[in-house]
């Protein structure tokens, strides 16, 4: 029986994110919350190694309260409870105070049963970090395996774990220990279609609500008091200057393109 | 763990030297230029930390990109990247020599490493960096990034905790030059470690065979994007970089239309490029997709709709059908750098 807290964040869609030229602020404004794709997948690992080996798979997220959505699409896709960590002393947590929250959660989500296995998405495309996984892990002193694009096996008696870790241009074969954290990219599987009866359950069922004060936090460690980064501003990005248009036909514009790259030695001329 | 507020005493900047197998991640030497100039501006000392077996002999490039002194601990057990034990080897580092800044190439075993020492030192990190610049009143590290997939740059700073951590990705920065012949002091350090400690074994690693992973280190890269519109005009493509001895890459919908796999994906959730030229052939230019190309030195636009932002940032643009034109430029090229007498 394994025991599995899989992490999910709200994101908005980052494609439809602008800032304001005038204001230097985000443009949030009817951008689309949706589940960060990544943790997508780290549910649907969850909720498959679930149905191999046996288990309870527990959904976690932390944001505002509308971040609920995201716990039912992983309800949804085979999670068997999910709880959501919100509470406005939360708000303007770094990825440090984030992994401090989500790690005590998880402690407390292992009293009543230990936790072998922590999913996290491999990173969240509006932070782009890739940094509370870690630090998840370095908190509750599991096993870190990064990036995995596969899982081979869990040996629940001998307690491993055998996954692929994707690096660049390399594959990891590695076996690591339980209790393990472990990202993922989006090779590790494709998503299931939810069945009508799961969606149907997913959308009755209750979502348990933790704030500060059922987790025994120490204040300083939440937050923004909690956070050692903070942004200074931020603006829109430098754009490059531009350039000139070669005319001419196909032909004519080629020639031309070619003698000012050999005139400008970005390409050799022989 | 505790809050790290105390950072008086912090001095000098510190580059993790990222190795695999005996071979230094050239990201690492791009960071030691970033880190020099960062240590002029604070009037501090630059070091490399060195972590694996058998791996002194890499302190000579240490040397020559930059750095004035190397740390160097070697142990069986950091012979293979694992998190755990590499970790506490740079947290132990840390608290002993205090550096006020820390940088490691956002690679994906930097970014592994990082976040683990950052989360056990109690103090904040940056990913992603595109530019690090010391605030000469505060001489705090004003850290910016890319964020919400590249449309907003927000500049970040750690301002009570140390030391200030960052990771910048391959080909962000621009290589050193070398210094031929010069050396720094080797710091060599004993630590203890445990097989078990490692809570994991490797047990094999398999090099994939595609060849685009070098794609963030290519000199002239042929990029397709949507306007391709079918594998086979992708041939065009192949041809160009053939004829160039280029790579190529792809934006995200090409990727998604299935013409290139992902490793050749260049932008925000793809790689960073910095080529000597880059054609971006029927890619609109989404920014998401800039922001992985505008360090090329020179970026050549194709498309046919003339108001395509791509049009913007590059140097030069031909506006027309990539069919057509991408032949006549394979054309004039072989034209041109046909081998004859030198």
């Amino acid at each position: 029986m394994l025991q599995i807290v899989v992490c999910v964040k709200q994101v908005p869609d980052t494609a439809e994110v602008r800032i304001d030229p005038r204001t230097n602020t985000l443009v949030r404004a009817g951008v689309p919350a949706i589940i960060n794709p990544f943790d997508a997948h780290a549910v649907e690992a969850a909720v498959r190694l679930k149905e191999k080996y046996g288990g309870r798979v527990t959904a976690l997220s932390m944001g505002p309260p509308q971040a609920e959505e995201v716990l039912r699409r992983a309800l949804g896709m085979g999670a068997d409870q999910a709880i959501l960590l919100t509470d406005r002393a939360f708000a303007g947590s770094d990825t440090l105070a984030t992994s401090y929250i989500l790690a005590r959660a998880i402690e407390t989500i292992s009293r009543e049963t230990p936790v072998d296995l922590v999913f996290c998405g491999k990173q969240a495309i509006d932070g782009d970090t890739a940094q509370v996984g870690p630090g998840i892990a370095t908190r509750l002193g599991f096993t870190q395996l990064t990036y995995c694009m596969a899982i081979d096996a869990v040996d629940l008696e001998q307690g491993y774990i055998h996954v692929q870790r994707k690096l660049e241009g390399k594959r990891e074969i590695i076996r690591g220990r339980l209790p393990a954290l472990l990202t993922v990219v989006k090779d590790l599987n494709e998503l299931r279609y939810p069945s009508l009866p799961a969606l149907i359950r997913a959308a009755r069922a209750t979502i348990t609500t933790w704030g500060k004060d059922n987790l025994d936090l120490d204040p300083a460690q939440i937050g923004l008091k909690g956070s050692p980064t903070s942004v200074r501003r931020i603006f829109a990005p430098p754009v490059r200057p531009g350039g000139e248009i070669i005319p001419g036909d196909p032909r004519e514009a080629a020639a031309l393109l070619v003698e000012k790259l050999v005139q400008t030695k970005v390409i050799a001329d022989k | 763990m505790p809050a790290n507020t105390a950072n008086a005493g912090y001095r000098g900047v510190w580059v993790f030297i990222e190795q695999v197998g005996g071979e230094v991640a050239p990201v690492s030497w791009e960071l030691l230029g970033a880190g020099r100039q960062l240590a002029g501006a604070l009037g501090v000392e630059l070091a490399g930390v060195l972590l694996g077996q058998g791996v002194a002999g890499l302190a000579d490039g240490a040397w020559v990109y930059g750095a004035d002194k190397v740390y160097l601990v070697e142990n069986p057990v950091l012979a293979h990247y694992r998190t755990a034990p590499y970790a506490r080897a740079l947290v132990q580092l840390v608290k002993q020599y205090q550096p006020e800044i820390l940088l490691l190439g956002a690679t994906s075993l930097g970014r592994d490493l990082a976040g683990a020492v950052a989360t056990a030192l109690g103090t904040g990190l940056t990913a992603d960096c595109t530019s690090l610049t010391i605030d000469p009143e505060t001489r705090l590290l004003e850290q910016t990034r890319p964020a919400f997939g590249g449309n907003v740059m927000a500049t970040i700073l750690c301002r009570r905790h140390r030391p200030q951590m960052a990771t910048v990705r391959p080909r962000v920065m621009p290589m050193p030059s070398r210094q031929e012949g010069r050396r720094g002091e080797l710091v060599r350090l004993d630590m203890a470690f445990n097989e078990a400690e490692a809570r994991a074994e490797v047990i094999e690693v398999i090099e994939e065979k595609n060849k685009a992973v070098y794609l963030d280190r290519a000199e002239i890269i042929v990029a397709g994007g949507r306007g391709v519109g079918s594998k086979e005009n992708l041939r065009l493509l192949e041809e160009l970089a053939g004829v160039l001895g280029g790579t190529l890459g792809a934006s995200r919908a090409a990727v998604e239309a299935g013409w290139l796999p992902p490793e050749y994906q260049v932008g925000q959730t793809g790689v960073t490029v910095r080529p000597k030229i880059y054609f971006a052939i029927g890619i609109s230019g989404a920014i998401q997709h800039l922001v992985g190309m505008q360090g090329a030195d020179v970026i050549v636009a194709v498309n046919n709709d003339p108001q395509a932002p791509i049009f913007k940032i590059a140097t030069y643009g031909i506006v027309g059908d990539l069919r057509e034109v991408v032949p006549a430029l394979t054309a004039e090229f072989r034209r041109r750098l046909a081998p004859g007498p030198a």
